[in-house]
């Protein structure tokens, strides 16, 4: 056990925790915003063809299988230390949910509808923002959540690359392991992100209210 | 409606055909139609025929690889097709309604892209829900999925309409939906056509929607070729051929009745009394009139009771304990086939037409309706070996024609 009781721990180093959360918390927040319209336009793009979709799936479902501290290492050559390795890697691991459902829901709007819409009159950018893309977007939302509480943990290796958040308590806890401090930092640490996560679900559910039409509200 | 309401334009096909890439055959093979403005068109025909693919050329949905489309005389062919299909109305089957759109949201969307102003369009969709039979104080705000199948495919029609089109495209609009719905909406499509008189194309498979809506109907076979297009009398009582006669099917002196309305016939006077009459009337008009039956009218002159001599003084004198009460009756608007529905299961064998407001208009019996249907018959035999005849002596004509033109080419 660690000499110094958690909760003193916490009161004494609220300052830097919070700001450490609150970094993280923006990190992810830019890097999911990035990622999102980046996923919806690649599945925009693709989702018509067979070739393409599969294409921008299979590349963006390798990119997953990379262990995040080897793509963050293999960044550091290229862009350096900091914010920028953390940004590319986030938004890059963030793409494949996203990408997926968006493909995933465009392709299952109901042809019918579609037929529909052409049949009326709109055109084809037209049909994409009023019919097939209010339409595909439940899904799309889901990819955003799950992207986003992956993005949460993988956020943390940031700090390998002195990147911001709540990564930094974690590697300084294991780096010091033995001290009187360690285990509270990895606590902490580990804790500030499952709170956080839990807070940006608690986010999406309200923006799926607010934002899913109530014609296909579940 | 208003009375700017824009009335039907002429269709003609031209040699209309379509290929689909990588299969050896036409799906479409060189269809020639010429469809009237203000007429219902009805294409019926084997599932794959391709009445959906020319159908949907009308609004180039599906580009055609050969031949040409005039609307209103207009060659449409070569025209941006997105400006082309708002001005045609498409309704299709289970209605297509966008689900995250509500009602009014899904029939304003032509209005909008047309760019009509925000006030206007609010009071055409209020107008046209009422149009399609739908209140628009409790609907105007639904989504799609609270509403039934048959109350969706009114929207559907009504969002069709929207933009007042003159031609309206519908690929087996009430393909979807329970018989006795289906009964209501085609009541409905007639009565809206009496009003607006659009050109409609309405593709089907079932015959007895197609003799029921059709002015003219277009039977077709493999590729689209037409086997037959003509008015379903003709094709009821003279089929070109196997193929058309095959899809005709059994009962095509049944299917007639369908063709005529009880207004049609004649619609014999019957004595009646009402309710409020004294009992004196009751026994006069017997005596004068020879029968022994008489019908009783509410107060509102409503067929009520069928009333015979002897049934009063069973009821000992009481008007509201005698007879048999009247359980069913049929409009003037109503078919030659619910008419004798109703008096074939009435125990006396006649049935009482009422009008508008369920007022007493008249009886149809047994008789009556027997005699219409063989005066039908015989005039439908008549027309249909005139018609043959026509048009023998135009192929007759032509073939002479021809011959003297080979003549006069030979010479120049
Ligand atoms: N997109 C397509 N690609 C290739 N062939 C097609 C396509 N659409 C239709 N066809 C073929 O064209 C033919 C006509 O199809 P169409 O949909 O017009 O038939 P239909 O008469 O409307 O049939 P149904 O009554 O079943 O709706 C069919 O043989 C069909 O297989
Ligand atoms: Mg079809």
């Amino acid at each position: 056990m660690s000499d110094v009781n958690f909760w003193e721990y916490l009161g004494t180093r609220h300052q830097q925790l919070l700001t450490d959360a609150f970094q993280h918390a923006s990190a992810v927040f830019q890097c999911m915003v990035v990622a999102t319209v980046l996923g919806v336009l690649i599945g925009v793009v693709t989702y018509r063809s067979e070739w393409a979709g599969n294409l921008a799936t299979t590349t963006t479902s390798t990119i997953l299988t990379i262990p995040s501290l080897a793509m963050i290492g293999l960044l550091i050559p290229i862009v350096g230390l900091g914010v920028p390795p953390t940004v590319i890697a986030l938004t890059l691991y963030g793409l494949l949910p996203i990408v997926r459902n968006a493909i995933v829901g465009l392709r299952g709007v109901d042809a019918t509808l579609v037929d529909a819409a052409t049949g009326i009159g709109m055109s084809r950018p037209m049909r994409l923002v009023r019919i097939e893309l209010p339409l595909a977007w439940p899904p799309i939302l889901t990819g955003i959540r799950v992207s986003t509480q992956m993005l949460m943990g993988i956020a943390a290796i940031a700090a390998y690359a002195s990147g911001p958040g709540l990564g930094n308590e974690i590697f300084r806890g294991l780096a010091s392991l033995g001290s009187r401090n360690a285990l509270n930092q990895v606590l902490a640490g580990t804790l500030g992100i499952i709170v956080l996560a839990l807070l940006f679900d608690a986010a999406y559910v309200l923006i799926g209210r607010l934002t899913i039409p109530r014609g296909i509200r579940a | 409606m208003p009375e700017s309401s824009t009335s039907g334009a002429s269709i003609e096909l031209e040699n209309l055909t379509k290929r689909y890439p990588g299969s050896p055959s036409p799906a479409v093979d060189n269809v020639n139609m010429e469809i009237q403005a203000g007429e219902i068109v009805i294409f019926v025909g084997p599932s794959g025929c391709g009445k959906s693919t020319t159908l949907k050329m009308i609004n180039r949905l599906i580009e055609p690889t050969g031949g040409r489309i005039r609307i209103g005389g207009e060659d449409v062919t070569g025209i941006d097709p997105v400006k082309l299909r708002r001005k045609v109305g498409y309704a299709i089957q289970s209605a297509g309604l966008f689900p995250h759109m509500t009602v009014a949201q899904n029939i304003a969307l032509v209005p909008k892209m047309v760019g009509w102003p925000k006030r206007r369009i609010k009071s055409r969709v209020e107008e046209l829900l009422d149009l399609v039979g739908l209140d628009p104080g409790e609907f105007h705000g639904r989504y799609p999925r609270q509403l039934s199948g048959g109350q969706q495919q009114r929207v559907g029609v009504a969002r069709a309409l929207a933009a007042d089109p003159p031609v309206l495209l519908m690929d087996e609009p009430f393909g979807a939906v329970d018989p006795i719905t289906r009964d209501h909406l085609q009541d409905e499509l007639i009565r809206l056509q009496h009003e607006l008189h659009k050109t409609i194309v309405f593709v089907t498979h079932d015959f007895d929607e197609a003799i029921k809506l059709g002015d003219r109907i277009a039977v077709l076979r493999e590729r689209s070729h037409i086997a037959q297009f003509d008015t379903p009398e003709a094709i009821l009582t003279n089929p070109a051929d196997d193929f058309v006669s095959g899809f005709v099917g059994a009962g095509a002196a049944l299917k007639r009745l369908n063709l005529t309305r009880v207004r049609d016939v004649e619609i014999q006077d019957y004595p009646t009394v009402t309710i409020d009459d004294p009992l004196q009337e009751f026994f006069n008009k017997l005596r004068s009139s020879g029968t022994n039956e008489i019908l009783l009218l509410d107060k509102r002159r409503r067929p009520y009771k069928w009333l015979r001599r002897g049934d009063l003084m069973r009821a000992k004198g009481s008007l509201a304990r005698a007879g048999t009460l009247v359980h069913d009756t049929v409009t003037r608007d109503a078919t030659l086939r619910d008419a004798l529905e109703a008096v074939l299961t009435d125990n006396a064998g006649r049935v009482a037409v009422t009008g508008r407001r369920g007022e007493y208009d008249g009886v149809v019996d047994m008789e009556t309706l027997m005699n219409s249907v063989h005066e039908l018959l015989e005039a439908d035999r008549l027309e249909a070996m005139e018609h043959q005849h026509e048009l023998e002596e135009a192929r007759a004509t032509q073939t002479h024609a021809e011959q003297e033109g080979d003549g006069g080419e030979k010479k120049a």
